[in-house]
């Protein structure tokens, strides 16, 4: 195949991946867009075995390892739980880091293979644009493996953080900087490879202060420089599909991240520096004075849902935990053939990832235009008859609103407390993950349900 | 002179980006996650060059130090690909409409 045609076919499927994109600007058009994604895929992946043209024993064993790989990542689709997928991004994004460093090795290796020279002799820009995607790949690799065990439970979720973090963070990016120079000078294999090593490094040592319940914003980082470690391997090898496609990737991952502070009012830095919920947790306990709240039974808040007219449901990730996204659709459903309008309010933040609540949410047959952002509904709480919160916390406190002292002061927060009565679904009195107590549990139209979400939930429903 | 064809790439790099940006920013909030199952898919496309890496022994010698690194690169973006695409589609067939009132 002529280099020019597979150049234009490669175009094709780049302009393919920006339609699957497109797609999910509605969930109507989506399933179309995943569709163009394949297409796009198909077209890049059989464009560049025509172009290499090699179909010796060697093409063999690449459908043998495509087909084991393929099956692998099947299997894992079809039986992955909808509330592991935070852990399940994190994981594949580890992957595509690896799968960057793996290709910058080889051409590294063997750079005829790819027009890029011979070994101690490569081209400059191809060094370059080698070292950068190599680089990137490996602190993807490595920071998405930390965040798949703190997600996973593996490694405590809370930030593990050491005097001098991050001069010391400051200084191995320098070095990359410096031995990056120093291997476009000398061609040295040996720097290559410490040039990874301490790549993987970085990418462990930026991850570990950061602290569980701001995993969304990692995710989403790591997201996106799993983009742009793609968009560096796409210059090395002259490959328009794969310089596009790590643009999108990387602008994408980037809006996230930024969507995700936004939600919970701090900087990208603010995050990325870390440590928070570990510095705060003392300020929440001294003023931790015994207050009274009022609890309640399933029978209780039976009651009070049938009375009313409106209900409207804040999810967060304790929800997940629970797993109660099923049995909180059941009760739902009960209220509903009562008559009682029905929404749901889901903040920015909550959960693990972007768009984790809504997830949930569809796989429990919600239907999505019952499900509302906090724009959309914020101003419906002071007409709403009941808030019934199960396993969000901090986004729901009033404190953010209030108290100029609060870590969390300036975060939107759903307006909760302005409903005549507040369910509160959890399992204590403890804070949420910020450290600080909410305000909501000592309200005087807040009553508190403590139990695991799905067990309430299920015992509030045959109460119904 | 002539324009270096990095230029070019480069060009198609940073329009591309604005392109993402745009894009993205359309997406509906509630598609968040299969926005990043999906982008994670089609970052996978780095197969292209897994391919051309583990093709590249000569005759006769499929595993060669440079070519090893091309099949595990290969295994690693198929799991991607198919997980990522798969899982997305799973999820979008979840996200549906209110049934209308009979």
């Amino acid at each position: 195949m002529s280099a020019n045609l597979s150049a234009i076919l490669y175009l094709v499927s780049g302009v393919l991946f920006i339609l699957a994109l497109r797609g999910l600007s509605s969930p109507e058009t989506s399933r179309q867009g995943n569709l163009f994604g394949i297409i796009g895929m198909v077209i890049a992946v059989t464009v560049t075995f025509l172009s290499v043209g090699n179909f010796s024993s060697g093409f063999v064993y690449v459908l043998i390892f495509l087909a084991i790989g393929g099956s692998l990542g099947a299997f894992i689709a079809y039986r992955i739980p909808m509330t592991a997928m935070p852990e399940l991004v994190a994981g594949f994004h580890s992957l595509v880091g690896l799968a960057a460093v793996f290709v910058a090795i080889s051409a590294f290796i063997n750079p005829s293979a790819f027009n890029l020279g011979t070994p101690g002799n490569i081209k400059l820009a191809s060094l370059i644009e080698m070292a950068i995607g190599a680089a990137v790949g490996a602190i993807t690799f490595s920071g998405s493996v930390i965040a798949f065990l703190k997600l996973q439970g593996i490694m405590s979720g809370a930030p593990i953080t050491f005097k001098g973090q991050h001069l010391l963070n400051a200084l191995l990016l320098i070095l990359i900087v410096i031995l990056t120079i120093y291997l476009c000078l000398t061609q040295s294999s040996n720097l290559f490879w410490i040039l990874i090593a301490i790549s993987f490094l970085i990418g462990f040592l930026i991850i570990i202060p950061i602290g569980g319940a701001d995993m969304p914003v990692v995710i989403s980082m790591l997201n996106s420089y799993s983009g742009w470690a793609a968009a560096g391997i796409g210059f090395t090898l002259e490959n328009t599909a794969l310089i596009i496609t790590g643009a999108l990737v990387g602008s994408s991952g980037a809006i996230l991240s930024y969507i995700m502070c936004k939600g919970m009012n701090r900087s990208f830095f603010n995050v990325i520096l870390g440590g928070f919920g570990a510095t705060d947790q003392t300020s929440g306990n001294q003023n931790k004075e015994q207050r009274p709240v009022k609890s309640g039974n399933a029978d209780d808040a039976a009651f009070l849902m049938k009375n009313a007219s409106s209900v409207i449901i804040v999810p967060g990730y304790g929800m997940a935990v629970a797993q109660a996204q099923h049995a909180l659709r059941e009760m739902v459903d009960t209220l509903k053939k009562n008559d009682i309008k029905v929404s749901y309010a889901i903040h920015p933040v909550a959960g693990r990832m972007p768009g984790h609540m809504n997830v949930l949410l569809a796989e429990a047959n919600v239907p999505y235009d019952e499900v509302f952002e906090l724009e959309e509904i914020n101003n419906d709480f002071a007409n709403a008859d009941v808030a019934f919160v199960i396993g969000a916390n901090d986004v729901t406190n009033p404190v953010a609103k209030t108290d100029p002292q609060s870590p969390i002061y300036g975060m939107p927060v759903l307006d909760v407390e302005k409903c005549k009565s507040v369910l509160f679904v959890k399992r204590s009195l403890s804070p949420g993950y910020a450290g600080i107590d909410n305000d909501l549990f000592y309200k005087e139209n807040t009553l508190m349900l403590f139990a695991d979400a799905k067990k309430m939930t299920e015992d509030i429903t045959k109460n119904l | 002179m002539e324009i270096d064809p990095f230029i070019f790439r480069l060009s198609i790099f940073i329009l591309s980006i604005f392109v993402g940006y745009y894009v993205v920013w359309s997406v509906t909030p509630s598609l968040h996650t299969p926005l990043m199952s999906v982008t994670n898919a089609i970052s996978s496309v780095i197969i292209v060059g897994a391919i051309i890496a583990a093709l590249s022994g000569s005759d006769g010698v499929v595993f060669s130090s440079s070519s090893i690194y091309g099949f595990l690169a290969i295994i690693l973006a198929a799991v991607n690909i198919f997980g990522g695409f798969l899982v997305t589609q799973r999820m979008l067939a979840m996200y549906k409409k209110k049934k209308k009132d009979k």
